[in-house]
């Protein structure tokens, strides 16, 4: 899968905020959820996207979603957004002090988190403005 | 049971995952996205080689190691499921080297309860926990029911560690288990739905068996198998 822009090309001169991850069965959906949500917060820090197998395929990948925990962390704690099923039990695996996993619409939930979090959110702000998506009616 | 008996569990599972994979995928195609097969062959036969590279020595240890391969490496749900019995199995029995049937009863019973816990399904649900929880009720019926049989021969004067306790009542305990977990999963067909990606479909679920159940009936065999030689 590609990656996302590293760190040091992001231009948020390591400003710390809550990570948030993206986890899907889907490489490309986590990917581009993750460039939807960054592109409506601005400049802010993007989501990371941990989406697909290790090799490509459809699935979850534990080792992606740790190494996508580890770069999203700054210090202030970690939302992972997953997707359904199996993305769902994948990102409960990581659950601890400072990553919680939200109950959230996807692409609601990552954009809101990402607006949250780049607005300077704690996790539990970040928490819960993604949980607020699950609200939002379309009509 | 040591950690080569748990080894030896795992290596006869990772075969008869093999031999079964293309029914578990035919069960699969029928109520899900046709992987369950592949995904935990893969898993398996990766777990079999972590095994034989890393030889952990105690069967806390060997089941650790099976989960957390199996957890990095099925890329479906499956993969944090078992992944998730394994581990919690292997975090019951502790460091001790040398498991005995009710020890291995209550990290199965430890077992089920991590999967229930994080797939939040119950019996019922047309789920592995629909063969997992029965198997796991039957292996602590069997192992007390062994038990109690010592303790009434002893009672009448013979030597409980040479009866009950031996090799031929773990098998037969395994068996319970392993039959227990073959009539849980065939109890799935008439079952609709209410977890895992087989839910989307509603009643269309019904009537099909459910391929996790079906993994978890094959894997518990695997246990009975390698006890009975």
């Amino acid at each position: 899968m590609s990656a996302p822009a590293s760190r040091a090309d992001r231009g948020d001169g390591g400003r710390p905020v809550v990570g948030v991850v993206l986890v899907s069965h889907s490489g490309p959906l986590a990917v581009e959820t993750a460039a939807l949500a960054a592109g409506i917060c601005g400049t802010g820090v993007p989501p990371e996207a941990a989406g697909g197998t290790g090799d490509g395929g459809l699935g979850t990948g534990a080792d992606l979603i740790a190494a996508a925990i580890a770069r999203a962390d700054r210090g202030l704690g970690v939302v992972l957004i997953p997707d359904l099923g199996g993305s769902v039990l994948a990102a409960r695996l990581f659950e601890g002090p400072g990553v919680v996993v939200a109950d959230v619409p996807f692409v609601e939930g990552a954009i809101a988190a990402a607006v949250a979090a780049n607005a300077g959110g704690s996790l539990e702000a970040v928490l819960a403005a993604a949980e607020e998506a699950r609200h939002f009616r379309k009509l | 049971m040591d950690a080569r008996f748990f080894t030896a569990w795992i290596e006869e599972a990772a075969r008869s995952l093999r031999d079964g994979r293309d029914e578990l995928t035919r069960l699969d195609a029928a109520i899900g996205d046709a992987d369950h097969g592949s995904n935990l062959d893969r898993g398996f036969t990766e777990a079999v080689r972590a095994l034989a590279e890393r030889r952990p020595a105690t069967p806390g240890a060997v089941l650790a190691l099976v989960g957390g391969t199996l957890i990095r490496k099925v890329g479906g749900a499956s993969g944090p499921l078992y992944g998730t019995a394994f581990r919690e199995a292997g975090k019951a029995l502790g460091e001790t080297p040398e498991v005995s049937p009710a020890g291995f009863a209550a990290a199965l019973e430890a077992g089920v309860a991590g999967v229930r816990r994080l797939g939040s399904a119950a019996e019922g649900d047309k789920t592995m926990v629909d063969a997992l929880a029965p198997a796991a009720r039957a292996l602590a019926e069997a192992v007390q029911d062994g038990r109690a049989a010592a303790e009434t021969r002893a009672g009448a004067g013979r030597d409980p560690s040479e009866t009950g306790r031996g090799d031929g009542g773990l098998a037969r305990a395994l068996e319970a288990a392993a039959a227990a977990a073959e009539a849980g999963a065939e109890a799935t067909v008439p079952m609709q739905a209410r977890k895992g990606r087989a839910s989307y479909l509603g009643p269309r679920s019904v009537g099909h068996l459910d391929p996790g159940a079906a993994s978890a009936a094959l894997i518990l065999r695997a246990l009975h198998t390698v006890a009975s030689r």
